[in-house]
């Protein structure tokens, strides 16, 4: 039986900062550093914790490394499988960075990764658009990002915080 | 004419901070654990509604104990978290922090010689402020061996007739020290039997860790007549720097403040104000996000410096841990002025919070994990070094 808040404590700390050892983890949430280290593990072995990467700001790096596009696809659902077996077909292109079903004016939020404009355009063009079920799509380009997943991307000024202050 | 400075100013001893700020603001590379603020900026909710006062104009004067809204919130919090209740037209007045509330408290209650009872180690100011209202300093020192917790015999001991008041502070700055309802009932007794005023600075209650809870003086039995409860918004919610506190109390105290306030500040500043108010009434959630930081890292500053040799008693409130040094044989700012020049790290002697902080130093949790690892390995060094120069003097900690 899982400590859930354990496992929550421990998901939350990694996702925040995955070089953390065991030993830190425990001792900032007050744990035994092997429960930590199992949970860890057993969160891995369950795919809770999928892997470990880097957050990356391809905008300072290469402005041009990475482009982005919010694709707005209006679907008709399959009988028996709902929304669930077209989006697995969208999912599996390797150029699909998200896929979400969505609430209001249409169904799902795509996010394409590609080189160019003309990449995306294309692709949507041959790949989504021709697909059985799909009514429309409507492609919207990222002109620049500012925050992602809680991390600003955009510089802010130096904390003017005093060395020493009472 | 000998001097242009008044007397009462030229014998007031500079902040023991001022003179490591000046040092440190000198060098590059200082990995710093000598702040007394949040590392977080301001919630952005609150930094939101100062900016809609700005554009609804309101940047006029303010009543001068605060304007009606932000004395309701205040109320309203101290009735909701300890069930103590205010007038918000005659018992509250918004003040320019803490600081602002100490010195209006001193003025308003002295009279020429009346003694104050501070209990140390305790915030920089204190001591200033009873001796600017021609107040007369007695101080309560306060021991590791205790917890810095205040020892009512002790206490009972130091008093004299002529003392007129007691500045307490828990959650204490420096130590991180709490005091539990049974001890500082036993505080309060005292307060009634000898005709004390207190004056409780709270600034920290809303940090504390472990499941303590914090417990507001003046909801103690007897006291809300006799207690001056001072708060600010500059820990709970990382606003230092727009510089906003208040006091709750009697009427008489309150309004004799007031008449000071009036004349000296005329008001706090009104964008301040409302981003208080939008603080205390949607505030909670951000707050309690900050104090979850600090409770993460709390034990783990904590545990590293009692690994590294620098032994720590477990702080439960603040945000700050109080190691002992006294085994190196230093006193507190040789300590920390070595470990400044020698390894770039900056924490604040313990004697700059009166004499019972000697042969300690503050170090604060206020800052990011990565800052801390960095200057606990720093520390490490520093001590190696000085155990290999310095043979140990075998003096036992404690």
């Amino acid at each position: 039986m899982r400590d859930v808040e354990l496992a929550k404590g421990v998901a939350e700390l990694l996702e925040r900062d995955c070089r953390l050892t065991p030993a830190e983890i425990a001792t900032m949430l007050a744990e035994d550093e092997a429960a930590v280290a199992a949970t860890i593990e057993e969160l891995e072995r369950e795919g809770v914790i999928m892997r470990y990467s880097a957050k990356v700001n391809w905008q300072k790096l290469d402005e041009n490394a990475k482009l982005f596009a919010m694709i707005e696809v209006s679907v008709t659902p399959e009988r028996d499988y709902g929304f669930d077996k077209i989006a697995a077909r969208i999912a599996k292109f390797p150029e699909v960075h998200s896929l979400y079903l969505m609430s209001g004016g249409y169904d799902f939020e795509v996010v394409i990764e590609g080189k160019s404009m003309r990449d995306i355009a294309l692709f949507v063009a041959e790949r989504v658009s021709p697909l059985p079920g799909v009514r429309s799509t409507c492609t919207h380009f990222v002109l620049r990002l500012y925050k992602r997943d809680g991390d600003m991307l955009i510089s802010e000024p130096a904390s003017e915080r005093l060395a020493v202050s009472p | 004419m000998t001097h242009r400075v008044a007397a009462r100013v030229r014998d007031l001893p500079p902040s023991g901070l001022r003179r490591f700020f000046d040092l440190v603001s000198k060098m590059d590379d200082v990995v710093t654990l000598g702040v007394g603020e949040p590392d977080f900026a301001t919630p952005w909710h609150i930094c939101d509604s100062m900016v809609d006062a700005l554009e609804r104009g309101r940047t006029s004067y303010t009543p001068s104990a605060g304007i009606p809204a932000l004395r309701q919130a205040i109320t309203d919090y101290v009735r909701r978290r300890y069930e103590v209740a205010y007038d918000p037209e005659s018992e509250v007045i918004v003040t320019s922090g803490v600081s602002e509330a100490l010195d209006l408290a001193f003025r308003a209650l002295l009279e020429p010689g009346d003694q104050v009872a501070v209990v140390t180690p305790c915030y920089v100011a204190y001591p200033a402020c009873v001796e600017l209202a021609g107040g007369e300093l007695i101080t309560v020192g306060t021991r590791l061996e205790d917890g810095f917790a205040l020892d009512p015999e002790l206490l009972e001991s130091t008093l004299t007739p002529r003392t007129k008041a007691l500045l307490i502070s828990y959650p204490n700055n420096p130590t991180g020290a709490v005091m539990s309802r049974e001890q500082l009932v036993r505080i309060a007794r005292i307060a009634v039997e000898r005709d004390l005023f207190v004056v409780s600075d709270e600034v920290y209650d809303q940090l504390v860790y472990d499941g303590h809870e914090h417990v507001c003086v003046p909801g103690l039995p007897g006291m809300r007549e006799r207690t001056l409860l001072l708060n600010g918004f500059s820990k709970s919610y990382a606003m230092t720097g727009l510089r906003l506190g208040y006091a709750c109390g009697p009427r008489d105290i309150i309004a004799g403040m007031l008449r000071i306030h009036q004349y000296t500040a005329l008001c706090c500043s009104v964008v301040a104000q409302w981003g208080a108010v939008e603080a205390l009434t949607n505030g909670d959630s951000e707050a309690a996000r900050m104090r979850g930081e600090y409770a993460r890292r709390r034990p783990y500053l904590t545990r590293a410096l009692n690994a590294i040799g620098l032994p720590c008693f477990e702080p439960k409130g603040a945000f700050y841990c109080f190691p002992s040094i006294r085994h190196t044989g230093l006193t507190s700012e040789a300590f920390a002025g070595r470990l400044l020049e020698e390894e770039r790290v900056a924490v604040v002697p313990g004697n700059a919070f009166g004499a019972a902080g000697e042969g300690f130093i503050r170090c604060t949790y206020a800052t990011s994990l990565d800052q801390i690892k960095l200057a606990v390995e720093r520390i490490a060094q520093f001590l190696k070094r000085l155990d290999a120069r310095t043979p140990r003097a075998g003096v036992p900690n404690g």
